[in-house]
């Protein structure tokens, strides 16, 4: 193998890594402050995807009736749960906030619809209307059950998961497709190979964003109201801290994050319905690298994934899926050795 | 004066177990009431139910408000503060940011939210030396002054300590309970539930005694102290100190 072909397999896995960077930013999120392993994550990433292309090809996107449709039941659903609590004061509070709210996005793509608005448009519109998809569905099914065991809420998950991935087929059809590129720039920085500006523009997205996340979780309050939850429920609600209002927070990043991923990677990837979800899963193993709640770790994990898949790729197209599946075995072994030294450390600290 | 916590015909109760069975307590504002009992008394199932972290039937009232309509968050909010035996800090944090997060209902600007801040490391010293540590890495005592100090810095009128001395060594007591006092003259009102009966009785103006899930004694805690029931059972047998 000569050391062109090196950088070229580098880079082609640093873009992949920064799309599991982004991806597992959004999975650890998610787990770390609510225990939910959301595997619905890579559909939404798909809708964006699938969305874009549908205003591209200046077709009114399904996503606006899913999104409508969804606002209407938590609307209901936060609607009933004031009235039996006896709070029917908030009920207009919740009309605003769980059904206008949403159907906003939708009526700007209804007005972005048509193929001869700037792309731009059509990817700030497809972005906005998959973000509340996420926090809707999660009002709709997992806060109801947020105190269930993981085990349960990940059966939930995996249940929505097939109900996206079935309404996406429904919605967009089985056949694939690829939006236009966001930048039609390119870089030469080797004799006979160029780097495009869309692989550019993923990583340089994925460092900006996960530098985002990190000066909003270091340095203002609701950052560290979300570390909080993730270390201490209890002790958040006892500080004042809203459960409900930081998973519906996190939902949202994830749902923001998931939506940039689908137009970043739709591109460079044929989208199909299902799709999203290998995106899903090798994002999980760069979080499961992380332990699901560690950040650093998690963008080291995306990496290896990232470069490891793309090295697979040209070893062996076929068993590419299976040698990335495959290093969550030595991860898994890994973690469960750290697991038990820490375990018997906290027994000598706290007995 | 008026009561500033309010509770009446107090039941609690685990699946079939009632832990509380028709417990009534009042506190007026700037007052430190004790709550002394043994170990499996009900005393901190007293205060989850109070804080709203348990279902209750009874009557519980709060500056005039009917607590029952209140989840734990908007009781936070209000003015009441728990400070549970269990400290429940933020372990992964550091001793500063879980200051920080005690004032997340304050909604205080960056200078006020500063000024606070300073106020609990004076009155905490140990804390404001080891602000950049982890709160995991802290020792029992310095745990106790950040879930006190992480409290104070909601500004509380209502402060609900469980066992504080808990696991403590007897200085550290002293020096806790002395702050406790201090927090009332200062006007904050102290709902203290102590298992160290001695020190809560000197500590507060009026005690109760809770046994198994009824109280059974309340008085002002000078005359709690002089009454051979709680000398017997409490106190070793002792005359007041």
């Amino acid at each position: 193998m000569s050391w062109d072909l090196v950088f070229i397999l580098l880079v082609d896995g640093l873009a992949n890594g920064a799309v599991y960077l982004l991806a597992g930013i959004g999975l650890v999120l998610i787990f770390s402050v609510t225990r939910v392993v959301f595997v619905p994550f890579g559909d939404v990433v798909a809708f964006a995807a699938l969305t874009l292309a549908a205003f591209e090809a200046g077709r009114l996107p399904p996503t606006i009736g899913l999104v409508a449709l969804l606002a209407v039941l938590a609307t209901g659903a936060e609607a009933w749960r004031l009235w039996r609590a006896g709070q029917p004061e908030g009920i207009l509070r919740a009309i605003l906030g769980w059904g206008l709210l949403p159907l906003t996005p939708c009526a700007l793509a209804y007005l972005a619809a048509g193929s001869d608005r700037p792309a731009a448009v059509q990817i700030a519109a497809a972005i906005l209307l998959v973000l509340p998809i996420t926090p809707l569905i999660a009002r709709l099914t997992l806060q109801p059950i947020a105190d269930a065991s993981v085990l349960v809420l990940l059966m939930v998950s995996l249940v929505l998961h097939f109900l996206l991935s079935g309404l996406g087929l429904l919605f967009f059809g089985a056949e694939g497709t690829r939006t236009r590129p966001l930048t039609g720039l390119a870089w030469n920085i080797a004799e006979g190979y160029s780097v495009s500006g869309q692989i550019i523009m993923m990583v340089v997205a994925a460092l900006l964003l996960s530098l985002l996340f990190y000066l909003a979780f270091e340095y203002t309050l609701t950052g560290k109201a979300l570390r909080a939850t993730a270390v201490n429920r209890r002790g958040a609600r006892l500080v004042g801290i809203r459960p409900a209002h930081t998973a519906l927070l996190v939902y949202s990043c994830a749902s923001l994050l998931a939506g940039m991923i689908g137009v970043l990677v739709a591109p460079v990837t044929t989208m199909y319905y299902d799709s999203g979800f290998v995106i899903g899963l090798k994002s999980f193993i760069a979080a499961i690298i992380g332990a699901m709640v560690s950040y650093p770790l998690t963008a080291a994990g995306a990496l290896v994934v990232g470069v490891s898949e793309s090295f697979a790729s040209y070893w062996s197209g076929a068993l590419k899926d299976a040698i990335v599946f495959g290093l969550l075995i030595p991860v898994l072994m890994l973690r469960s050795a750290m697991a038990q030294q820490v375990e018997e450390e906290v027994d000598e600290i706290d007995p | 004066m008026s009561a500033l916590l309010e509770i009446e015909d107090l039941h609690v109760a685990y699946g079939r177990v009632e832990a509380l069975r028709g417990v009534s307590l009042s506190l007026r504002a700037g007052q430190i009431v004790s709550v002394i009992g043994a170990n499996g008394a009900g005393k901190t199932t007293l205060l989850a139910a109070a804080m709203g972290l348990l279902p209750a039937r009874g009557t519980l009232r709060y500056a005039g408000a009917d607590l029952r309509k209140l989840d734990t968050e908007a009781r936070v909010e209000r003015g009441m503060c728990l400070v549970p035996e269990t400290r429940e800090l933020f372990g992964e944090l550091t001793v500063a940011d879980n200051l920080l997060l005690g004032a997340y209902t304050a909604h205080l600007g960056r200078n006020a939210l500063a000024r606070r801040l300073r106020s609990v490391f004076e009155r905490f010293p140990a804390l404001a030396e080891r602000s950049r540590q982890r709160a995991a890495t802290l020792s029992g005592g310095e745990r106790q002054m950040l879930a006190l100090g992480r409290a104070l810095m909601s500004a509380p009128r209502l402060l609900l300590l469980d066992e504080p001395s808990l696991g403590l060594a007897p200085l550290i007591v002293r020096d806790i309970l002395t702050i406790v006092r201090g927090l009332r003259d200062e006007g904050v009102s102290i709902l203290l539930i102590e298992q160290n009966a001695r020190a809560a009785l000197q500590c507060s103006d009026h005690g109760y005694v809770l046994e198994t899930g009824e109280m059974v004694l309340s008085g002002e805690s000078a005359a709690l102290a002089c009454d051979p029931r709680v000398q017997a059972t409490y106190l070793g047998g002792a005359a007041d100190e």
